[in-house]
């Protein structure tokens, strides 16, 4: 039982970072029904945008206590930038095909940012750990912990309340819920339907590149990083019901307690513990533990 | 059957040039031995592309067929490449038959989501098996062919050739499938599961059957890849593997038990050009070549080649 304590903190700090990891995708993916395999690329962009003009703003002396708003800075222009550009360049060309089909043509963007990321930042990696050390340590519990990632779970938290009340207290949140209800009908009624597929896509956009701004500070930004964080994120929103928000809370927490549970108890299955949850998963409930609103289809 | 078809016709033409390359070639050997050996996975997956179904974890049994080979060579000490490529084969077949009963039930998203899942899983094994070399593999022991050492000059152009051949029988023998009844039933279950029901045929029957030979020719390509890179490690179940031979049969088009293998041996020529040249756009080149794919020739390459007008 000594042991239990540990474990469960270091589940839900994995869970928070997974949670904001993999919110993008299942939103994106509930109101366009398109799963984003370029979701991770677009993680390792803002994890290299906030390198960048994270070291530029240190190396030009500015207080360091505002580098984790340009750390958030530095996401939001790449989701404002990339998301945008996705979405009216390309997806939109290819709405009313197959899931199947749009998962291949972001398999073809996953692939052409990968590259894209080496053209702009080159192969070599990029280190930003200040914002990391910075806040130095707690003692909890007998154990110590940076508290950079306990900021990671407030983080999470205020990202997911912010989501929910976003979608069921705002207007163009509740309207959203109707578009993800009936597209046609929305469209029907005068509602600005690729307007609010424009701004989802970006709004995944963005959330994908917070979550690798706010991975940077913790680990050696290079080339090739958003690769496991694509199939991480897909475990993620599978787990919890593809298109669901508390499905993708409660699937993070799955995945970061099962995984911090291996890492303590059994290091050996630490690596594919969490694919046999998500296999487990599909196989008990294919749809996921929160199965969409599949009856409204008929 | 249909007194135009010359699929046979082709693909003996294509093995004797093929044939006729590598010995005139040697340099050619390697990589073309290796996009045969890839060109079988991508067969499979063609097969089951043609039902509609989109797996992104090939690797599975892609890793599988070449730690069989491998394994079979490294602890048991057998060399035979024949020995090796049907144990490779064999392996694959089992796991997919058990595997099937699971996956036949799942389409769209969900079976591509958990194909990767299933392949990551082994992954995560090997990465975390000491005996099996971790995340570095192992070395395959040198092939042999009825006692014949297929390594040395004449020796690697043995095993070229009996790449030629493997792929050579794949492909005449999905074909000949794909004009049964069963095979038939492909495009049937990919345009109206239903109405298949209806006839009186089992969809789920027919789907773990596709999906047990796609698989079995995934081991059967591993096998080959291990003989002949030397070397296998985990990374052939990494979900990247997988998704270059999604990349490859999307590219190629199902229209022809050919265009797998036509679009293997471009692939690797595109990519060790690219890569000695440009080894930081490559992909980019790759992602927009698929882009315009999908948007300009959904049916693949292949489709270019094919007359106009035949319906597939």
């Amino acid at each position: 039982m000594r042991e239990l304590l540990p474990v469960v903190i270091d589940g839900a700090i994995y869970a928070s970072w997974l949670f904001v990891v993999a919110i993008g995708l299942t939103l994106i993916y509930g109101v366009m029904k398109i799963l984003n395999m370029a979701h991770g690329s677009l993680y390792a962009l803002g994890a290299y945008a906030a390198a960048s003009l994270g070291g530029a703003w240190f190396a030009g002396g500015h207080s360091p206590y505002a580098s984790y708003a340009i750390l958030v800075l530095a996401a939001l222009i790449v989701g404002l930038i990339a998301g945008p550009l996705l979405e009216r360049g390309l997806l939109r060309f290819m709405y009313g095909k197959d899931e199947i089909v749009l998962l291949l043509v972001t398999y073809a963007v996953f692939l052409i940012l990968e590259d894209v990321i080496k053209l702009i930042w080159g192969v070599d990696p990029y280190f930003i750990a200040q914002p990391y050390g910075m806040l130095g340590n707690l003692d909890f519990a007998g154990l110590t912990y940076p508290v950079y990632s306990f900021v990671l779970i407030a983080v999470a938290i205020f990202i997911g309340i912010g989501i929910a009340w976003v979608l069921q207290r705002t207007r163009p949140g509740k309207l959203l819920l109707v578009v993800i209800h009936d597209r046609e009908v929305s469209l029907a009624m005068g509602i600005n339907v690729s307007l609010f597929y424009l701004t989802t896509f970006t709004a995944g956009a963005m959330l994908a590149a917070i979550g690798g701004a706010l991975t940077a500070p913790t680990v050696s930004v290079v080339p090739g990083m958003g690769v496991e964080v694509i199939v991480l994120a897909f475990a993620v929103v599978v787990i919890g019901g593809l298109g669901s928000l508390p499905g993708a809370a409660l699937g993070a927490l799955i995945v970061g307690l099962v995984r911090s549970a291996a890492v303590h108890y059994l290091p050996q299955v630490e690596l594919f513990s969490i694919y046999l949850v998500m296999a487990l998963v599909l196989i008990l409930r294919p749809k996921g533990l929160f199965a969409g609103f599949e009856a409204r289809k008929i | 059957m249909n007194p135009r078809d010359r699929t046979l016709v082709t693909l003996v033409a294509a093995l004797v040039v093929l044939l006729a390359v590598g010995a005139l070639l040697p340099p050619w050997q390697f990589l073309a031995t290796v996009a045969l050996a890839k060109g079988c996975a991508v067969l499979g997956l063609m097969l089951l592309l043609r039902t509609g179904l989109v797996s992104f974890g090939q690797g599975l049994y892609f890793c599988l067929g070449a730690y069989s080979a491998g394994g079979l060579g490294q602890f048991l000490g057998v060399t035979d490449a024949l020995v090796l490529l049907a144990a490779g084969c064999l392996v694959a077949a089992v796991v997919a038959v058990v595997l099937g009963f699971l996956l036949a039930n799942y389409r769209n998203i969900f079976f591509a989501m958990l194909s990767l899942a299933l392949s990551m899983i082994l992954y995560g094994l090997l990465v975390k098996s000491q005996a099996l070399g971790s995340t570095d593999g192992f070395n395959v022991a040198p092939p042999t062919l009825a006692g014949w050492a297929l390594s040395g000059h004449d020796g690697r152009f043995f095993l070229y050739a009996l790449a030629c051949v493997v792929a050579f029988a794949g492909a005449l023998t999905l074909d000949r499938y794909f004009k049964t009844p069963l095979g038939r039933l492909a495009a049937a279950i990919r345009d109206n599961e239903l109405r298949v029901e209806y006839m009186g045929a089992s969809v789920r029957q027919a789907i773990h059957v596709k999906y047990v030979i796609a698989c079995a020719l995934a081991g059967l390509g591993g096998a080959l890849t291990g003989l002949t890179v030397g070397h296998i490690d985990p990374e052939m179940a990494y979900w990247t593997t997988s998704g270059e031979f999604v990349f490859v049969a999307i590219l190629a088009g199902t229209g022809s038990v050919a265009a797998p293998f036509l679009g293997s041996v471009l692939f690797e020529i595109v990519r060790s050009v690219a890569y000695q040249h440009s080894p930081n756009t490559w992909q980019l080149a790759l992602g927009t070549a698929m882009l315009l794919v999908i948007m300009f020739l959904p049916r693949g390459l292949w489709s270019i080649f094919a007359t106009r007008g035949k319906v597939a």
